[in-house]
């Protein structure tokens, strides 16, 4: 038996494969495909403290080995998802995490603070990476004094795990794995979208209605490798890796660049049973080059 | 109702005139419950350029050959990968997915199944249901012309079956929302898919006559599950999920 189990900021996944926000909606939306208990742990849609309608369609737009979204973070509210959401996930055996995104820094605090008291939610992933809002998401995550000053503000109040998930938007990304890690993140997830554009030469007009939006999927992989090495030479808390990972064999070149857990994300839509089958496919590697323990593979490179 | 992935085996594809193809798949196993309005999410693949699935209509299922069928446009990339299948190919499919339109109208409701294109597709499948429920079906179907017209014998099977066409050559000439029948006939109910502009006219042809009107869209989608969010519609209830609440709509509740 190999041990799969990893640990993340002090919360201890049965194996390191996660499913990224916005990709999974709440698990639930899955589980005619796979047994999602399996997974190490769901991050689950984005969360704001109001309702949010998110963008104008088209929010969409298919790309070479990718996709680009501008959904904007819909989503019925912290109050809804403690109240509705939250009793129908608890007792599933894996690790919910919530996505929370907001718009100003009291935003992101009281968000947070509403899911300090849930028993079964180890830990926040703090979204100040969010390409797709006017106001706020990636803004925070661009500049390092504003990445520091809303997870400062976070910590403050949120006692459990605190996942800061960083944006690839920035010149220099390990600087602003620092500055959060300074102000007590507990992990850092990386990445989020890159901002992109798409658009329709016959009808002469930008895909989406935002015109930008954020793009994901294979395209960004190799980008998103460099970004999780980068990070995780410089920062001494946990990495998870995410950014067009499709495959058992792409989550373990995460690993092995630095991640000590992978999200998966675009690739639930094109195969929803993908992340069941990274799983096994990370412990046959593991198994075929024997080694005993998934930690012996994290960060050789 | 529960959803499954599955690979089915490719039966059939005919090239039913330039632009458009009907595929039968089959399976050694009986095919899960599918109902009138659902749709499928068709994985494309050995492709360079598709990277996504793309949604299709359940065009009919035949449970005694236990085949699915799918009446597909070919618009662009995807679409057109699928029309160079051969049979015995694997085709990989989520299904079924969304909701169903109303299948369990008043007994003998004036039902008009009004179809534009290859929005015509869910209507067969449809038709048959209410037919073999004991309703009786009119068709309204609309095309460019004579030989876009799809599937016609089919859909005589179910019902009667009205058609325009935008030059004259079969049926009236005209759209489908000029078709005379909506005005010498009452109708207590619409099923309606196609282009946006049809299903906009037959909105407000619904709303100005106080007729019950079912639209089915065909947005974009990227999960087909409900889990991404890229699919919505604007309604009077903020945005709604079209792959889960929808695709079929009251289409009192949209905003046009
Ligand atoms: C629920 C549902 C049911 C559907 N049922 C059927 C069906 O039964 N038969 C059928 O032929 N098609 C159906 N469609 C539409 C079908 O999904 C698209 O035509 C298909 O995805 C196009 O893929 P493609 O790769 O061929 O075109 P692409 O190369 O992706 O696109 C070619 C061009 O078509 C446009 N386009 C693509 N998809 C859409 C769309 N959904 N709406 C408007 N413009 C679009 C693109 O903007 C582009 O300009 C359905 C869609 C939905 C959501
Ligand atoms: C449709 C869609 C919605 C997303 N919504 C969110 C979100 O609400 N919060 C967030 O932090 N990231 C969101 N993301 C970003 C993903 O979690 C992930 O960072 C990104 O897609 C890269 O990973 P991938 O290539 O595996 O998809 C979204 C991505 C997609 C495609
Ligand atoms: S296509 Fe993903 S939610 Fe509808």
């Amino acid at each position: 038996m190999v041990k799969l189990s990893v640990n993340i900021g002090g919360v201890e996944l049965k194996n390191p494969v996660m499913t990224a926000s916005g990709t999974f909606g709440y698990g639930l939306e899955y589980s005619d495909f796979i047994d999602i208990s399996r997974i190490g742990g769901i991050i689950v849609k984005g969360t704001t403290i109001r309702e949010r309608q998110g963008n104008p369609y088209p929010r969409m737009a298919e790309t070479s080995s990718g996709m680009l979204n501008a959904v904007g973070l819909q989503n019925k509210g912290v109050d809804h998802f403690v109240s509705e959401i939250y009793p129908k996930i608890k007792d599933i055996d894996t690790n919910f995490f919530v996505n929370v995104s907001g718009s100003t820094i009291e935003d992101y605090v009281a968000t947070a603070e509403k899911l300090n008291d849930l028993e079964k939610i180890p830990g926040i992933e703090l979204n100040i990476s969010c390409p797709n809002v006017k106001e706020g998401g990636m803004a925070f995550g661009t500049s390092c004094a504003s990445a520091a000053e809303v997870t400062k503000a976070v910590r403050r109040v949120y006692h459990r795990s605190l996942m800061v998930k960083l944006s690839p938007n920035v010149s220099n990304i390990s600087d602003i794995a620092q500055a959060v890690e300074y102000e007590g993140a507990d992990s850092v997830s990386l990445i989020n979208t890159l901002l992109g554009m798409a658009v329709d030469a016959e009808k002469r007009k930008a895909i989406l209605s935002t015109v930008t939006g954020g793009l994901s999927g294979p395209a960004v992989k190799p980008v998103a490798l460099r970004m999780v090495w980068q990070v995780s030479q410089a920062v001494k808390i946990p990495v998870i890796g995410l950014g067009g990972i499709m495959s058992a064999q792409d989550a373990i070149e995460f690993i092995l660049a630095g991640a000590t857990a992978v999200q998966v994300g675009t690739a639930n839509f094109i195969d929803p049973c993908i992340s069941t089958k990274i799983i096994d496919g990370i412990e046959d590697y593991l198994v075929r080059n024997k080694f005993n323990n998934i930690s012996d593979i994290v960060g050789v490179i | 109702m529960k959803k499954f992935i599955l690979d089915l085996e490719l039966k059939e594809n005919s090239i039913l005139d330039k632009k458009h193809f009907l595929l039968k798949l089959t399976s050694p196993s009986p095919l899960p419950p599918m109902l009138p309005g659902q749709f499928v999410q068709v994985l494309v693949k050995n492709s360079q350029e598709v990277f996504l699935r793309r949604p299709v209509s359940i065009h009919y299922v035949d449970r005694e050959r236990n085949e699915l069928w799918l009446l597909i446009q070919v618009v662009g990339k995807g679409s057109q990968k699928l029309s160079e299948l051969s049979p015995g190919a694997t085709v990989n499919l989520l299904l079924p997915l969304g909701n169903t339109f109303t299948l369990d109208p008043v007994p003998q409701s004036r039902l008009i199944l009004i179809g534009g294109g290859v929005g015509i597709a869910p209507l067969l499948f449809l038709g048959a249901y209410l037919k073999n429920n004991n309703h009786q079906c009119n068709f309204l179907l609309g095309a460019r012309s004579k030989k876009d017209l799809l599937q016609l014998t089919e859909f005589e099977k179910y019902g009667t079956v009205y058609t325009t066409t935008e030059d004259g050559s079969h049926g009236e000439k005209g759209y489908v929302t000029q078709h005379s029948i909506l005005k010498s006939k009452s109708f207590d109910m619409i099923y309606a898919c196609g282009p946006t502009p049809m299903m906009k006219a037959l909105a407000e042809y619904a709303s100005e006559t106080g007729v019950y009107c079912e639209v089915s869209l065909e947005n974009t989608m990227a999960c087909g599950i409900g889990a991404c969010l890229c699919c919505v519609t604007d309604s009077l209830d903020g945005h709604l999920c079209v792959c889960t609440e929808g695709p079929v709509f009251n289409s009192k509740r949209l905003k046009w």
